[in-house]
């Protein structure tokens, strides 16, 4: 430790903290503009020189660090002076365009010029001109000329996205920042620059000219996208939100954002939104009052109910609706009596049900009697609950991390970060995936497998810890101190995912370590606690598909993009006779729905989010909804009080919260580990190695980071990002040559009844015997199953 | 060209071919470094030795080689590097480029002695640009050293091993900054490094690196040879040795001559033929472009060293003599400095990056008539707020030239911008 003084302030800090990091501590502001507590120091625009007691000229606060008995000046005549001196260089060329710039009122350099600039100018020569820059959809660089080159964002890029899209070009008075060769910015974290921009060079593209800061208010918000929970400020002006910014939380998102998280409100401003309730009459829509639609529904339920049985009910819910909304669901359903209720829609291995170790009598259902079949201990076989495992930022202090079928970057793409800068700090990183996508880090080894070859590879790694094998994964999990096993969305979609993750069970406790889920939504967790399951009784997403309902209830969901088959599960919803489809927007349902219910996106509404590591975060509505949409969780209300259902007296979200939560020990179900190894699933279920027929492989499907979700889908300027892309299929080029097709040429693309015809790419990464066709996508949803088995012809 | 004693680093400028093996041999090459390896001479007193004869960094910046080198982590693991350099781009130097033409196995051998003592193995050459055919010498001689076994493995029959990589530079002034260097020869855009850390600890691809200029390591061998005690009496204490002036401008025989430290100016000026024919002495700028400038009858009182030029009010610097006359406008020779260093800036701090263009567009108007009294005011505060606040010395080597013409030829700048045109 070291006892310094600053500006008369003693301060005690740890021997190597900067003089800038102490001043913050002790309460002295010292100006800045390259420094940025997440970055490196460059220490370049010097606008946080300070006087240290005998050095003979100004120090730059960021750079030095501090030293027993320091004496700092941050505003001495010396250290002023150099302040007043640096910003005077940075305004000569600035364009002072302050009146028009969007970083108006909330622009570093324009509050420091209040503080140590000038009221006018000595520098009368001509200023110097950067030209504009297109660097993609989301962020701006049309006025390269406020650049005050402090590098952050070239640093971001670097340190924190991983990969530099942006650097400084040229030298002297003619640097420029910008992309390699007219090259865009394709990060999925790159908003953050905006962010970080201490000017109005680099700004939000889908925001420019729309508010000034001032106008706008800040509401509190939880990022409804990925499993992180990322905090988020949503800035609304006349009731329509405007934009969204990072709310700093040092334990989930940190100072950052998703480019997700951040450009996705567009989606909540979409013109696809369903602003009144809809009927379909005699083959047509008529928009029709709330209460017409309501009690067409329950009047339809009731006679589904009466005539069919129950059963015949089932509900469908995204992992994006929140924690309110999947209680009443459940709750109406058990109340009308179906436990046929699911969340879980692209997961197609649900083997692991009920074998969580130990069982307990679940609270939110029934009460015996009412048919519950009871295990023999008095409790219902325990659901076990896939999370993290861990807290978020126990995941960054990992020192070993092996990552199953996960497609890291743009599945997770903040953990993915908080990855990355544990394997800067030393951390070694192992996968086993079907793809071999770039994580803009280290990865110690890797093994790219089939989808059917990945239980094997992974077993192998279980064997090889056991056995103490000190080489390739093995070795490295071996030789940590803190093992973290992941299993990604790629691994619980998985046609034998509860033995990937009996596997992966057993290699956690062989090294001592941590074993988790990358939660695959931001409710993901919170429908497990919310019990938007069919438990013993049920029936589960694939089955309510595989053997069609006669009614259904769609919570968000859009079967064709949500749904691990989509073909099948547009078969079954076209063969219904009652399709009650709760959402915000008018989507593909008006082809086979009966009845469409306008809810409230998060921004509309309040509710609450459980994330992967198991954190609950409540929000409150940062708008009133659109035209006639409703929150969810009061039109489920409004349904149980017509279908006579005890329990839906709740007056605010609040409450549905309370009642949901009510006897749920959160810390005791956060529960990953399976009580018995489940046995091997048929190799039929995940495609045959090796295609015995022609043209017959194995299909790797993601879900594109800007298809998962209905909100993002309908993002404009996310949608025409590269990542955004119509998917194209991936294969090695041995196989394209097999199949005489030329990269770029299109295939026909088969499963079951239907084809598509995509454009063809070569990857040499990819595992032989397997074609990348993303799902979640217009183009593939008249495909089939995400796992199995796909015909590839020459188009 | 030498004087007195004979010179230490261009020794074989006599023969046809100077820069052969074989004529550095017939000088006493490599016998130094022979001697080290040969007699396990401990590399403190190679240290030892190095501090004795007072040689200081002929890049410029003066720094004790001895106590540089002691710098080095004796017991560090892992790589080790020393660099070379050569990317002499102070406008008004041109003697390390005659080090490679001339004599390059004087900076071979030097290298190869600052490698034993610092325990490297690998050393690196960084060559300015605009000199290819010297580089192709050094290549050259690279590889009739490796095939004598001077460099390489098992150098002369003992178990040291060091080679040698020349790497060409792209013509960056900044590159000459040393960690600017480093970061070039590791591909990355050249730009100087914050220091602390310091290259000994941090240097080349993040490891304990030494880096001295052409000249420095080319007197290596001479005060190995001939003792550390020797090559200080060359010179003057706290300036030891011999020192390459390269005089430009206008003299009659220009050039770079090998004198004593503490030769007088006036001696300096005799050799280089005195000023051209019938005009007189006007200005000196004594050590390369960046130094302030110094009246010619200042300069006729003053002797060529460290402690002298300083005490005069400039600095040695490279040892680069521009001599200028008195049809010299100092203003047009200002903005031509200016330009310069405007140019050259790497773009990096702030105070280098604007204010190099804004000193350069003012000196550029009064130059043209468009001066304006206040302007001489504000190009001093600008190179106070220029120097001393920048990452490396770029900013300062902007503001002297400055600060030392108006010090001396302020009259010169007032009359362009009262009459808007020269008074010379």
């Amino acid at each position: 430790m070291a006892n310094i003084e600053i500006d008369g302030k003693q301060i005690e800090v740890e021997n190597g903290c900067t003089v800038i990091e102490a001043a913050r501590r002790a309460g002295v502001y010292i100006p800045h503009f390259c420094y940025h507590k997440k970055l490196s120091i460059a220490a370049n625009c010097r606008m946080c020189l300070v006087q240290i007691e005998k050095a003979p000229k100004p120090m730059p606060a960021c750079a030095t660090t501090v030293a027993e008995g320091m004496k700092v000046y941050t505003a001495s005549e010396m250290a002023v002076k150099a302040q007043k001196g640096v910003m005077e260089f940075l305004l000569i060329n600035h364009p002072l365009d302050c009146p028009i710039c969007d970083q108006g009122g909330e622009c570093e350099l324009q509050d420091q010029a209040v503080g140590y600039g000038s009221s006018a100018s000595r520098f009368h020569e001509e200023k110097r001109v950067v030209l504009h820059k297109d660097i993609g959809p989301l962020v701006s660089a049309e006025e390269m000329s406020r650049c005050i080159n402090c590098t952050r964002c070239v640093r971001f890029g670097q340190e924190i996205a991983g990969q530099m899209e942006l650097g400084q070009a040229f030298r002297g008075e003619h640097a420029e920042i910008m992309t390699f060769v007219n090259g865009s910015v394709n990060s999925e974290l790159s908003g953050n620059m905006i962010d970080i921009c201490p000017v109005g060079a680099l700004t939000s593209k889908p925001f420019r000219y729309t508010a000034r800061s001032w106008e706008l208010s800040r509401r509190r918000s939880v990022s409804p996208h990925d499993s992180l929970g990322s905090n988020l400020a949503v800035q609304v002006r006349n009731n329509r939100v405007m934009r969204v910014l990072p709310i700093e939380n040092e334990d989930i998102n940190e100072c950052w954002l998703s480019d997700k998280d951040r450009f996705s409100y567009e989606g909540l401003n979409s013109n696809e939104r369903l602003t009144r309730p809809m009927l379909k009459q005699d083959g047509k829509w008529q928009e029709v009052e709330w209460q017409t639609a309501l009690e067409f529904v329950a009047n339809g339920l009731r006679q589904i109910k009466d005539g069919a049985g129950a059963e015949q009910i089932g509900a469908l819910a995204t992992p994006h609706s929140t924690l309110e909304e999947l209680y009443l669901l459940q709750k109406l359903l058990r109340g009308i009596g179906s436990h046929n209720v699911d969340f879980r829609l692209r997961q197609s291995d649900f083997s692991a049900d009920g074998k969580q170790a130990g069982t307990h009598p679940h609270p939110n259902l029934p009460p015996e009697g009412e048919g519950a079949t009871v295990s023999s201990d008095g409790g219902e076989p325990r659901q076990f609950l896939p999370w993290l495992g861990m807290s978020v930022a126990d995941l960054g202090k990992a020192d070993r991390l092996l990552i199953i079928g996960s497609f890291l970057r743009k599945d997770h793409p903040l953990l993915a970060q908080r990855i990355r800068q544990a394997v800067k700090k030393g951390a070694q990183v192992s996968v086993i995936h079907s793809t071999d996508d770039d994580l803009l880090m280290n990865v110690a080894h890797k093994n790219i497998v089939a989808p059917n070859a990945m239980a094997d590879a992974l077993a192998q790694v279980a064997q090889d810890v056991a056995a103490k094998n000190n080489a390739g994964i093995s070795g490295s999990l071996l030789s940590g101190e803190r093992v973290v096993v992941l299993l990604g969305n790629f691994a619980q979609q998985h046609p034998q995912a509860a033995q990937l993750q009996s596997l992966a069970q057993q290699i956690a406790a062989a090294t001592n370590g941590k074993f988790g889920f990358l939660g695959e939504a931001a409710n993901s967790v919170g429908a497990y606690l919310a019990h938007a399951l069919p438990g013993t009784q049920g029936m589960n997403a694939a089955t309510m598909l595989s053997s069609p309902r006669k009614a259904y209830i769609l919570l968000n969901a859009e079967p064709e993009l949500d749904c691990a088959n989509p073909q099948q599960a547009m078969a079954a919803m076209q063969a219904a006779d009652l399709v009650v489809a709760i959402s915000a927007y008018k989507h593909h349902a008006v082809d086979y729905a009966d009845v469409l219910l306008p809810s409230a996106p998060f921004s509309e509404t309040s509710g609450t989010f459980v994330s992967t590591e198991g954190r609950v975060q409540s929000f409150k509505g940062a708008v009133k909804p659109q035209g006639e949409a409703r929150p969810a969780w009061k039109i489920l209300r409004v349904l149980g009080n017509l279908l006579n259902v005890s329990g839906f007296d709740q007056d605010n979200s609040e409450a549905v919260r309370d009642a949901a939560l009510a006897s749920v020990n959160i810390v005791e179900k956060l529960n990953n580990i399976l009580n018995e190894n489940v046995g091997r699933a048929m190799p039929d279920a995940v495609g045959e190695a090796h295609p015995t027929k022609t043209g017959g492989f194995q299909r790797i499907a993601e879900v594109p980071i800007y298809s998962a979700d209905a909100v993002v889908r309908r993002a404009a300027a996310l949608q025409k990002t590269r990542d955004a892309a119509v998917p194209r299929a991936a294969m090695h080029s041995a196989e394209l040559e097999k199949l005489g097709v030329q990269p770029g040429a299109q295939v026909k693309l088969s499963q079951g009844q239907c084809c598509v015809y995509l454009y063809a790419d070569a990857d040499d990464r990819l595992p032989k015997g397997a074609v990348r066709v993303a799902a979640g996508h217009a183009a593939t949803a008249d495909l089939g199953a995400m796992f199995g088995t796909i015909t590839v012809e020459r188009a | 060209m030498s004087l007195g004693s004979g010179p230490v680093i261009y020794t074989t400028l006599d023969f046809d071919q100077p820069w052969t093996l074989e004529n550095y041999l017939k000088v006493g090459g490599y016998q130094a470094l022979r001697m080290v390896l040969t007699e396990k001479i401990p590399p403190e007193h190679i240290i030892a030795e190095v501090k004795t004869s007072a040689l200081r960094g002929r890049g410029g910046a003066g720094f004790p080689t001895g106590l540089k080198w002691s710098f080095m982590p004796r017991n560090y693991q892992g790589d080790k590097y020393i660099v070379c350099n050569t990317d002499e781009g102070e406008p008004g130097t041109c003697k390390d480029w005659d080090i490679l033409r001339y004599n390059p196995h004087a900076l071979i051998e030097g290298m190869a002695i600052a490698a034993y003592t610092m325990a490297v193995k690998t050393g690196y050459n960084y060559v300015h640009g605009e000199i290819f055919e010297a580089y192709e010498r050094m290549e050259a001689a690279c590889e009739e050293a490796r095939a004598a076994g001077y460099l390489g493995k098992d150098i002369l029959g003992t178990d040291f091993e060091f080679d040698l990589h020349n790497h060409l530079g792209y013509g960056a002034y900044v590159c000459g900054e040393e960690t600017a260097l480093l970061e070039s020869i590791e591909g990355k855009k050249g730009q100087p490094r914050y220091k602390p850390p310091f290259p000994a600890s941090f240097g080349l691809y993040g490891k304990p690196t030494t880096i001295n200029n052409t000249e420095t390591f080319s007197s290596i061998p001479y005060i190995i040879r001939e003792g550390g005690q020797k090559f200080l009496e060359l010179g003057r204490p706290n300036s030891g040795g011999t020192k390459l002036f390269s005089v430009s401008g206008h003299v009659n025989n220009p050039g770079n001559f090998e004198l004593p430290m503490g030769t007088p100016f006036r001696k300096l000026l005799e050799l280089a033929g005195g000023v051209r024919n019938g005009h007189k002495l006007k200005a000196v700028i004594p050590g390369g472009s960046s130094m302030p400038v110094l009246p010619g009858e200042i300069m006729m009182e003053v002797d060529m060293d460290y402690d002298s030029i300083q005490k005069a009010g400039s600095y040695l610097g490279s040892g680069a003599v521009i001599v200028m006359d008195e049809t010299v406008c100092m203003v047009r020779a200002l903005e031509r400095l200016s330009y310069f260093y405007y140019e050259e800036s790497c773009g990096q701090c702030t105070p280098c990056r604007e204010g190099t263009g804004w000193l350069y567009r003012i000196v550029h108007r009064i130059e043209h008539g468009n001066g304006k009294p206040e302007d001489l005011d504000l190009l001093l505060e600008l190179c106070d707020n220029i120097a001393g606040r920048t990452i490396c010395a770029l900013g300062d080597a902007a503001a002297w030239p400055v600060q030392g013409m108006l010090k001396h030829y302020r009259n010169e700048f007032e009359y362009h911008i009262e009459h808007k045109k020269c008074m010379v």
